[in-house]
């Protein structure tokens, strides 16, 4: 028997909070989730800054990895057994990309990522086919095997069927996120059917389709999704972190291009900054080692840095007020000046966040072949676009609803409000600085 | 501030009229890969290329009113319009933008077809694999539509040209 089908004596289980139990019989799989670049995602979390508005939401990329891997089994194992559209020698393939579609996710990636112009895809691919662990496992199934799973994640493979199982409108990925941040965060949104769903999934020959009787099923999941996308993933306060994050990172790379002298040298960052980073450097990054920084940078000389650090390490975050750049942009020039003549840097203390800026998006029909919508098998074969069956559906995905937040440092406008020009920045923003309650 | 908002109104003013959101998702993946600064982040999707950013973008440009969208039933689906209003005029005299040679290029990318966009923009995502390599996995990803090895060689020329023009605009 070869490597890549060689089970496990024993079938061995990860309790887990969402899905009971994570069960692993593939000799390959285990090896994998014991590599160091597999470890590693236990030091990244799953949401990044929002435990900081919501307590529990701790749980980590590796959790999340797990769970993707197990729907990605449940779904290769019983709903697509032994049906003539799916190929069983893609199961293992399947079953690898899954646990480790996210594997190059970086320390609070979407602020990482956006202010060093990166894109975790990339480390993923090079993690899999590079000089690493993970690659040593899936060499030893076939020389092809691991350039098959980058394509995989990376949505070239040649089987779209395979891709479609972790990357599509309704995939493992996004079935196991719903629920387990719904899960950590402690929200009652987020929960949907998933049992029924994965009974009604059928292969065809370039995605998976729902049979027409699990319609409801999915409206469900489409709600959980847009609800979970208001209240969760776009919380305001969450927002208010992400941006100081960014400034943070901003701020340090800005001061080592000016030569600036840090008191305790950020070894870690070197490479980055400088923009000549290896995977290897890569790899040492995690959660710990920013927040470690963080940690250090709040007794820097540079008062920007220290003040944006103790602000994030204490939770000290930004106030916002709605913004309507289509009517309000003009203010923006004038505020500026006004924030400089009070001392603050507007570059790091007057942030315009909008919801393109985040990672999560709505479910769309797919008009004009953007994104493969998620079908529908009638009874009589026929395959229809979910909207145009289901009115819960249509209604919420023809919606566009944007929104966008000024963010700034409320505590020191209050701290200053004797200022001419404090006053003239509440009255734009139309703030009450009397009474502490903006 | 705003400044990525910008570049998209200011995309849209130099091309004039962008007919289709896959051929606008097209034209600013190309002109990123031409080194302009855009920083929305495009993935490989059934269609090639794909930001889901740059569509979340344009959805807020719509309904700030700086860009008109202009929906029109084509055959069995919808097709889109897009050119800047006056306020998104406006708002770009105010919030100007400095990327003077995007314009030709812009014009010029407008001018192909979808389906040739399609092919330009698959070639420039496996830019990183030897020509020989592309050409292959084009035939697996793409393979429903079926590109002769003359439209390959065709996409090949027209970035190189699209590269010489926007460096001898740069010089």
């Amino acid at each position: 028997m070869g490597y890549s089908e060689e089970k496990l004596i024993e079938e061995k289980v990860f309790k887990d909070p969402v899905h009971r139990y994570v069960h692993v019989r593939d000799r390959v799989i285990w090896d994998l989730i014991g590599t160091k670049e597999f470890q590693r995602l236990r030091r990244i979390k799953q949401l990044g800054t929002t435990y900081l508005t919501f307590h529990g939401a701790e749980h980590s990329r590796f959790n999340h990895s797990l769970g993707v891997y197990e729907i990605t089994r449940r779904i290769v194992d019983n709903a697509f057994a032994s049906r003539p559209e799916w190929n069983e020698g893609e199961r293992l393939l399947s079953l690898c990309a899954a646990l480790l579609h996210d594997l190059g996710h970086g320390p609070f990636s979407h602020s990482f990522e956006k202010v060093f112009d990166l894109d975790h895809e990339d480390f993923t691919r090079e993690i899999i086919l590079g000089d690493t662990e993970v690659n040593q496992v899936l060499s030893r199934v076939a020389q092809d095997f691991p350039k098959k799973v980058a394509e995989v994640i990376e949505k070239t493979y040649e089987n779209k069927l395979v891709i479609s199982l972790i990357s599509s409108q309704i995939d493992a990925d996004r079935m196991d996120y719903l629920q387990r941040d719904a899960y950590f965060t402690g929200v009652s949104y987020g929960h949907f059917d998933m049992e029924r769903i994965l009974r009604v999934m059928r292969p065809r020959e370039d995605q998976v389709v729902i049979k027409q009787s699990g319609m409801h099923a999915v409206e469900d999941y489409i709600m959980s999704r847009y609800q979970m996308y208001w209240q969760v993933y776009f919380h305001p306060v969450t927002r208010s972190a992400e941006v100081i994050l960014t400034k943070i990172l901003h701020r340090a790379k800005h001061l080592h291009e000016q030569n600036y002298t840090f008191k305790h040298k950020p070894h870690h960052f070197y490479s980055i900054f400088e923009d000549r980073m290896t995977l290897e450097d890569y790899l040492k990054l995690d959660e710990a080692v920013f927040l470690y920084y963080f940690q250090i940078w709040e007794e820097e000389e540079d008062e920007i840095l220290s003040d944006l650090c103790r602000r994030f390490n204490n939770r000290n975050l930004f106030k916002y007020v709605e913004f309507d750049p289509a009517k309000e942009y003009k203010k923006l020039a004038k505020l500026s000046m006004l924030f400089e003549q009070a001392g603050l840097d507007p570059e790091y203390y007057l942030v315009v966040d909008s919801s393109s800026d985040l990672p999560y998006d709505f479910y769309r029909p797919g008009e004009e072949e953007e994104r493969l919508p998620i079908h529908l098998l009638k009874k009589n074969g026929e395959i229809r676009e979910l909207s145009r069956e289901s009115d819960i559906v249509d209604a919420i995905s023809g919606k566009r609803r944007t929104d966008h937040k000024l963010y700034f440092p409320s505590d020191f406008l209050e701290k200053e409000k004797a200022r001419p020009e404090i006053e003239q920045i509440a009255q734009i923003l139309e703030l009450n600085l009397d009474n502490g309650t903006i | 501030m705003l400044k990525d908002h910008a570049k998209i109104i200011h995309a849209i003013s130099v091309s004039g009229e962008v007919i289709g959101r896959k051929k606008l998702q097209k034209m600013i993946y190309i002109a990123k890969k031409m080194e302009f600064p855009f920083q929305e982040r495009f993935q490989f999707h059934f269609y090639g290329p794909y930001s889901e950013e740059l569509t979340l973008r344009v959805e807020e440009l719509c309904n700030m009113g700086f860009l008109d969208e202009v929906k029109e039933k084509k055959g069995g689906y919808y097709q889109y319009r897009y050119t800047l209003t006056e306020s998104g005029q406006e708002f770009l005299g105010e919030n100007s933008v400095e990327m003077p040679c995007l314009g030709d290029c812009l014009i010029d990318i407008n001018d192909q077809n979808a389906r040739f966009l399609e092919l330009v923009s698959t070639v420039l995502y496996f830019d990183n694999l030897p020509e020989a390599e592309v050409r292959e996995k084009i035939q697996t990803v793409k393979k429903s539509q079926k590109y002769t090895d003359e439209e390959i060689d065709e996409a090949y020329a027209y970035i190189a040209s699209l590269k010489t023009k926007s460096r001898q605009l740069l010089a």
